[in-house]
């Protein structure tokens, strides 16, 4: 084969493959200056910014840049040493330098991620590091006690290089003990992974749900003539252009203990004004509302994947004799699979980002993993956060892989 | 033609260099509170100085000011953020220093540094007002309503559901002054675990009825409805509720927890001369008693409240609605900006395991 | 066809009737009885309720009126997949998301046959269509003419007694469409089944059919084997509908048995076998099929009326001649000629006679 290809010629005696390869190039370089634009605003939008964030999950110099002398001190002396006069000393040069440049914030705060109330012992410190005398051990020692334990010492020494796991270990409940091992947090301080899991169980059951209410929807959709389908398609959509708040709260009036739902239940006589049921505030409130506001995006990819397939195919096999529900089954479900697997893609994906859906119906269960994201966001430990969304991320890709292993992603059908 | 040419390019001219001169951009939290710092600070600062001055919104300008300083690309000269937020930012240097001494006396010839509150002047940041966690309850349920903190965890005294924000801060502060402990000791008692457990302790006997509210707007909410008989809220939004609304709801100050809404510059704020005389007039008696008229946070000086504070709307006496009137702050908590700084990671992952576990 | 009696009404439509808005009827009391082991074609334009008699036939339409009856027994309310009809389409309907062979399998499974039975089942119909090793491909992977043979293939695979073909070919080329045509033809005698086939291609209901139901506004025009539908069409729009003809609007002069003089609107007289016209004075359309036209007086029955006749166009078409005449008026009249050997030539501009034996001009209803 290639021995023919390369010995073929253009008339005016080129290689055919060069000559083909030159044709083909101006074509290749006019696509890609169309697409460039795109590229260059998914790369500057998309991927900058998740690279970004995924080296903020294991990258922060709060610590390492404010505080060379102790860090030359952790380099020198291997995890374990006790912490001798000299750093002690180094760390003295490093407060009084931290006070002079402002540092000793940001590097108090990094310590404070790894140690919990541990920030103001640095800013305290750092206020009074002009004054110390040595030796500077004791001086240090008798400003508070704290400075002579070696879980502090621990977390400096981790926090002396800028390229840390430690935010991956708060993000799954774990920390590192005096000695450096790896350990997990007290019980009542668990909560990430616990969180992972009920997001994407959630998340799931929504997903569910919305499988369920969307199939007939669409089905109806699909099989309505044009008129009326683009009739039922607008009330289907109407979610979308009301504001995620005005619904939220609209099903709030509807939900809660005094509201709509509950009243006419109980002016009806159907329960009691004491039996008043719980429906919002709690994990069902949850699943209400963010069913309905991500139904659309379940309904949508089912019904463009609905409206090909032809009623021919159902006739086909009832002619061929099977019964309505075989046909359903066997013919008209697995040929819905590529909208259901976009759908379900879809409205999980967002459903696991979604945090101001669940805070303010969705009560004591209303906490998602998201919502600790934006808490750690709103306090400026961003590392935290962009390890949790690391994770998440990680989480979701896991999932997109599960998915084109079981059902195939060329399956997929988004519109 | 050719001179309505000129005249527009003259014009066109002329309006550049207005705008090239200065536009001081003051950030702020959009809502009721916004507008009270437009029409209180941003409008009397124009009409006083010419200074072309703009209003923006943002959630939270706290974020803003760390990704604009962090990538050097700073748009906003004054920004309004919580206390903690103040403290933070300045450590992590990402605010400009405010020189304390070139703040104006009180309208009364108080020095400043007599006149403000403690803690409202920190070497970043200057007091707009100050603001409280409280809780509220509905007078026409309860006309002999609670009064102490402890009584918010009274479920027999006081029987039905209770609003509580959904988070650490002031719920924590919150249940141990409901517990007995004086304000003064809340935080040492804190810093303990014996401490926290009992703050949690004291959650537990309550945590079956309690509704956990996320927005601000949402307690008010929640009182109106009946879906709560009292919720904790900021003093701000129950004003709000009372007044404009007609709402028959009634604050109960003791044990509040006040903290102060800070004025900062931050750092390498394009106009920072002007930034700083936009606070130094924002915060004086006038720029403080401005804001008083329009939302019921207290002025952070004491010659603001000298005078009687009368709201907008011509007849609302302010005095009983402020944080800061005396008679309101019998048993009030300052809110500890160095504890939640040191402890909100932590304290937040042990409060959202509290809530998880049943 | 011998035990005839019962044979000849295998399927029975009995009065049937069909409305979808309750205003209009799709299909006006259609009667019609199909013998087993008969390939009856349903040909019509589109609208004209061939397709709706096959839909009813399979069960995806029910009668509004009448009744259905399949080996004699009535099937109004027996649902499609118990009428154990074979049913092929006209996009072919294969399932795309299985196999040729899991496609074949699913009648069989459906109907709870075991593995290894279903396996000979499925391995002799695609033998049967020449297609046996395509047995794992997927539909999106064959052609138009293959995927048409899976169709048939399934639609034959449950040994069906009755088969419907819904415009089955519509989608192929001309050149697979004649050879499907033919392939159909022989499965169909080979297999003994009773074939109802629709189309609107008349060349394909001529070919394949034993009869054909030439249907037309919710009727049924004509029924008869294709050579009586072509050579005597019982009405005009059968005539029209089915092959080219030329068509003479005129007069009934004079009307004895099987004779008739028809008067043209130009005066001149013709000659005619009267069809659906029952007396003088009456309006009539007369039908000549362009190969029965003759010019040449030898070729006329002695004392036939000719009539005059201008060339104005000569069509070479290999193996005929299409002449365009101007006739009576009228500028569309066509003749065609056998292209033999000494072939009187004619040119246009030149004016010659036209005539035909009586019975190939038949006067019909002036529609």
């Amino acid at each position: 084969m290639t021995d023919i290809s390369s010995s073929l010629t253009t008339a005016d005696g080129r290689p055919l493959k060069a000559a083909l390869a030159a044709a083909q190039a101006r074509a290749r370089r006019k696509a890609f200056l169309l697409v460039a634009p795109l590229l260059l605003f998914v790369v500057v939008t998309f991927i900058l910014p998740i690279g970004q964030m995924l080296q903020r999950s294991v990258y922060h110099d709060g610590f390492s840049k404010a505080a060379p002398n102790l860090s030359q001190w952790f380099s020198a002396n291997p995890e374990g040493t006790v912490p001798d006069e000299a750093a002690y000393a180094a760390l003295v040069a490093d407060l009084v330098q931290m006070k002079k440049d402002k540092t000793v914030g940001e590097a108090g705060t990094r310590i404070n991620y790894t140690l919990p109330g541990t920030r103001s012992l640095f800013t305290s410190a750092a206020r009074k590091s002009e004054s110390l005398q040595p030796p500077y051990k004791e001086a240090m020692i008798a400003l508070d006690a704290e400075w002579g334990k070696a879980e502090l010492w621990g977390a400096m020494r981790s926090s002396a290089s800028p390229w840390t796991s430690d935010f991956y270990l708060i993000a799954t409940d774990r920390k590192r003990d005096s000695d450096g091992s790896v350990v997990m947090v007290p019980e009542n301080q668990r909560i990430y992974i616990w969180l992972f899991a009920k997001t994407f169980i959630l998340s799931g059951v929504i997903t569910f749900v919305c499988l369920l209410l969307a199939f007939p929807i669409a089905h109806l959709l699909a099989t309505l003539p044009m008129s009326k389908s683009n009739l039922l398609m607008i009330l289907v959509l109407l979610p979308f252009w009301t504001s995620l708040l005005v619904r939220t709260t609209s099903w709030i009036v509807l939900l809660q203990g005094q509201g709509v739902v509950n009243n006419v239940l109980v002016s009806l006589g159907l329960i009691g004004d004491d039996g008043r049921i719980a429906m919002i505030y709690n994990q069902t409130g949850t699943i209400i509302v963010m069913t309905h506001i991500l139904l659309p995006f379940m309904v949508l990819p089912l019904y463009s994947v609905m409206r090909t397939i032809k009623p021919s195919y159902a006739r086909a096999a009832r002619s061929l004799g099977a019964t309505s529900w075989t046909t359903f089954r066997r013919i008209y479900l697995p040929q819905t699979l590529p909208g259901m697997g976009a759908g379900a893609l879809l409205v999980f994906i967002l459903a696991v980002g979604y945090y101001i859906t669940p805070a303010l119906v969705g009560g004591a269960d209303g906490q998602l993993i998201s919502n600790l994201i934006q808490f750690h966001m709103s306090k400026s430990n961003w590392s935290l956060a962009a390890a949790l969304s690391g994770m998440l991320l990680v989480g979701v890709l896991l999932l997109y892989w599960l998915y084109d292993r079981l059902v195939g992603i060329d399956k997929l059908k988004l519109g | 033609m050719k001179k309505i040419l000129a005249l527009t390019t003259a014009m066109t001219v002329v309006a550049f260099a207005a705008s090239a001169e200065t536009t001081l951009t003051v950030m702020s939290w959009g809502g009721a509170y916004g507008e009270a710092q437009t029409e209180g600070h941003v409008k009397p600062f124009i009409a006083k100085t010419g200074i072309n001055t703009v209003m923006t919104d943002a959630d939270n300008p706290a974020p803003v000011i760390k990704s604009q300083v962090e990538a050097g690309n700073v748009t906003i000269d004054v920004a309004s953020v919580e206390y903690a937020d103040a403290i933070r930012l300045c450590d992590e240097g990402l605010l400009e220093p405010i020189d304390a001494a070139a703040l104006p006396a009180g309208a009364d010839g108080t020095p400043a540094a007599d006149d403000f509150l403690p803690g409202a002047v920190t070497e970043c940041g200057v007091s707009t007002d100050v603001w409280a966690n409280v809780f509220a309850y509905d007078s026409s349920k309860f006309p002999e309503g609670p009064t102490t903190a402890a009584d918010f965890f009274d479920l027999e005294k006081f029987p039905g559901k209770r609003g509580l924000r959904k988070g650490a801060k002031a719920v924590l502060e919150l249940a141990l002054m409901g517990d007995g402990v004086p304000a003064a000791e809340v935080y040492d008692l804190l810093s303990t675990p014996e401490g926290l457990d009992r703050a949690f302790a004291k959650l537990d006997t309550i945590k079956k009825d309690v509704i956990w509210w996320e927005a601000g707007a949402q307690a008010p909410q929640l009182l109106a409805d009946g879906e709560v008989a009292m919720t904790t809220a900021y003093n701000g939004r129950i004003f709000a509720a009372a007044i404009n609304e007609g709402k028959p709801f009634q604050i109960v100050w003791d044990g509040q927890i006040y903290e102060n809404e800070m004025y900062v510059v931050p750092k390498g704020a394009p106009n920072k001369d002007t930034a700083m005389q936009f606070i130094q007039f924002a915060t004086s008696t006038e720029g403080l008693r401005g804001q008083a008229q329009h939302i019921s946070y207290g002025p952070s000086r004491k010659s603001a409240m000298k005078e009687e504070l009368i709201f907008k709307d011509g007849k609302t006496v302010m005095a009983p609605h402020l944080p800061t009137s005396p008679d309101n702050m019998k048993n009030a908590l300052l809110t500890s900006a160095d504890f939640w700084v040191d402890h909100d990671a932590e304290l937040n992952e042990r409060f959202n395991a509290w809530l998880a576990a049943n | 066809m011998t035990t005839a009696a019962r044979n000849d009404n295998f399927v029975v439509f009995d009065h049937v009737q069909k409305s979808y808005d309750g205003v209009s009827l799709v299909v006006k009391d259609l009667n019609l009885n199909i013998a087993k082991g008969e390939f009856l074609t349903m040909l019509g334009p589109s609208g004209s309720g061939k397709t709706t008699c096959l839909m009813m036939l399979a069960g995806f339409e029910t009668a509004t009126h009448g009744e259905i009856r399949l080996d004699g027994r009535n099937i109004n309310l027996v649902p499609p997949h118990k009428r154990g009809i074979g049913m092929v389409f006209q996009n072919y309907a294969l399932f795309p998301h299985m196999t040729v062979g899991e496609n074949l399998a699913f009648p069989l499974e459906v109907r709870g046959m075991g593995k290894s039975e279903r396996e000979a089942k499925i391995k002799r119909a695609l033998d049967m269509v020449q297609m046996g090793s395509f047995i794992n491909r997927r539909p999106a992977q064959l052609s138009g003419g293959q995927q048409q043979r899976i169709a048939l293939a399934r639609a034959l695979v449950f040994d069906p007694a009755l088969v419907l073909m819904d415009e089955p070919l519509g989608a192929l080329d001309k050149q697979l469409r004649e050879h499907m045509q033919f392939e159909i033809k022989h499965l169909h005698e080979t297999l003994g089944i009773t074939v109802v086939y629709v189309t609107h291609d008349q060349g394909e209901a001529l070919t394949m059919s034993d009869r054909v139901a030439v249907f037309n506004d919710g009727k049924i025009q004509q029924l008869a084997p294709p050579a009586d539908l072509y050579e005597r069409p019982d009405n005009s729009f059968v005539a029209q509908f089915i092959g080219e003809n030329n068509k003479l609007p005129g007069i009934i002069e004079e009307l004895s048995g099987d004779k008739a003089l028809v008067r043209l609107a130009t005066g001149e007289l013709i000659d005619a076998t009267p069809v659906n016209v029952t007396q003088k004075g009456q309006k009539t359309l007369v039908s000549i099929r362009p190969e029965r036209v003759e010019f040449k007086p030898e070729m006329m029955p002695a004392g036939a009326h000719t009539i005059d006749a201008t060339v104005l166009e000569v069509i070479y078409m290999g193996d005929i001649l299409r002449v365009v005449l101007r006739v009576a008026g009228s500028d569309d009249f066509v003749m065609k000629m056998r292209n033999t050997l000494g072939q009187t030539k004619l040119s246009p501009g030149q004016h010659i006679n036209v005539g035909w034996h009586p019975q190939d001009a038949r006067a019909l209803d002036p529609m």
